[in-house]
């Protein structure tokens, strides 16, 4: 049986969700496969674009959050995915050879009002480099499997709005 | 890409189709997203969705490779022309993202793109500031992502026209 279930979060709740080093070939391999522009492939190239050197794509930073989550947070819960994304905000530029740590805080848990197996946890992550400063921050509603769904205990469970 | 001064508002691209293979999809997940819903075809199976489908990562990556090769492709083709090319600068982020259905194997995604609104940065003087939403369907007219981000580009001249 997995180790958290949807009841098992409350709003006000900080998780650590570890720390990743990402370099330049992870860089510039992410950026070849899905967003090749020059600022995220070469260092020569990017010194004449916005951000003046080499930078991460924004949606490397979200997939290598998305990793670290999976592997330091989801892994061994009753995780169902998630319906989307309210925000993501890049907030400063992850440059090669950057360890970056995620920190989780629950904002707010509810249950489902159609599907009563599962209910919903609003994360913001944040993204935070070696010098403190924060990278990105995302908004996210996932979804969580019931413990008491897994029970039975509830068949007509109430649903909040 | 184009100067900001030629974008204009309710203008959209259609950034062409993706197949998603289990290959491709199993890939992508063991990088970025390993849940066994997105690695195995059984625990997919026994999952609520029933069946592999797609981190929803992938499709949005799939989406910005896709957009980034028209932009490379138009440039190409100004450059043939003697034009000048704009900067497309990076982006604050983007909201309301949502994975309306699940990406199955198989499935084809057919991206677009729209501007729903332009302005003139205040941080930044000689860039503009786009906010597009981007969307994809599949093979059955299913909607099946869309998402709203905000981007830098390059304007023409540093300093707005005169009213």
């Amino acid at each position: 049986m997995p180790r958290l279930h949807w009841e098992d979060f409350s709003s006000g709740q900080i998780f650590d969700c570890g720390s990743r080093l990402v370099s330049r070939e992870e860089i510039v391999g992410f950026a070849a496969e899905f967003d090749p522009q020059p600022m995220h492939l070469d260092e020569q190239a990017a010194r004449a674009t916005f951000p003046g050197g080499l930078i991460a794509s924004g949606w490397h930073t979200c997939c290598a959050l998305m990793r670290m989550l999976s592997d330091n947070l989801l892994a061994d819960t009753s995780f169902m995915g998630a319906p989307g994304v309210e925000e993501v905000r890049w907030l400063a530029p992850l440059r090669p050879g950057e360890r970056i740590n995620a920190r989780g805080t629950v904002l707010e848990t509810r249950t489902s009002r159609n599907r009563p197996g599962l209910g919903f946890v609003k994360f913001r992550f944040e993204l935070i480099n070696g010098s403190g400063r924060t990278l990105m921050t995302l908004v996210v509603h996932s979804m969580f499997g019931r413990l008491a769904a897994r029970a039975g205990a509830e068949p007509h469970t109430q649903s909040q709005p | 890409m184009k100067f900001f001064e030629d974008i204009r508002v309710g203008e959209s691209d259609e950034l062409g189709r993706h197949v998603f293979t289990a290959e491709e999809i199993k890939s992508f997940a063991a990088r970025f997203d390993p849940q066994p819903f997105h690695l195995d075809e059984d625990a997919a199976a026994r999952s609520h969705f029933g069946r592999l489908c797609a981190s929803g990562w992938q499709t949005a990556c799939v989406l910005m490779r896709l957009l980034i090769d028209l932009r490379r492709r138009e440039d190409d083709a100004r450059r043939a022309r003697g034009e000048a090319v704009a900067q497309l600068g990076p982006s604050p982020g983007f909201r309301e993202l949502q994975w309306l259905k699940p990406v199955y194997v198989g499935d084809t995604v057919a991206y677009r793109t729209e501007v729903v609104e332009a302005r003139r940065s205040n941080s930044r003087p000689g860039w503009g500031v786009i906010t597009v939403r981007n969307s994809g369907v599949n093979q059955n007219g299913e909607a099946v992502i869309s998402f709203v981000s905000t981007a830098f580009v390059e304007c023409r001249s540093a300093t707005p026209p005169s009213e």
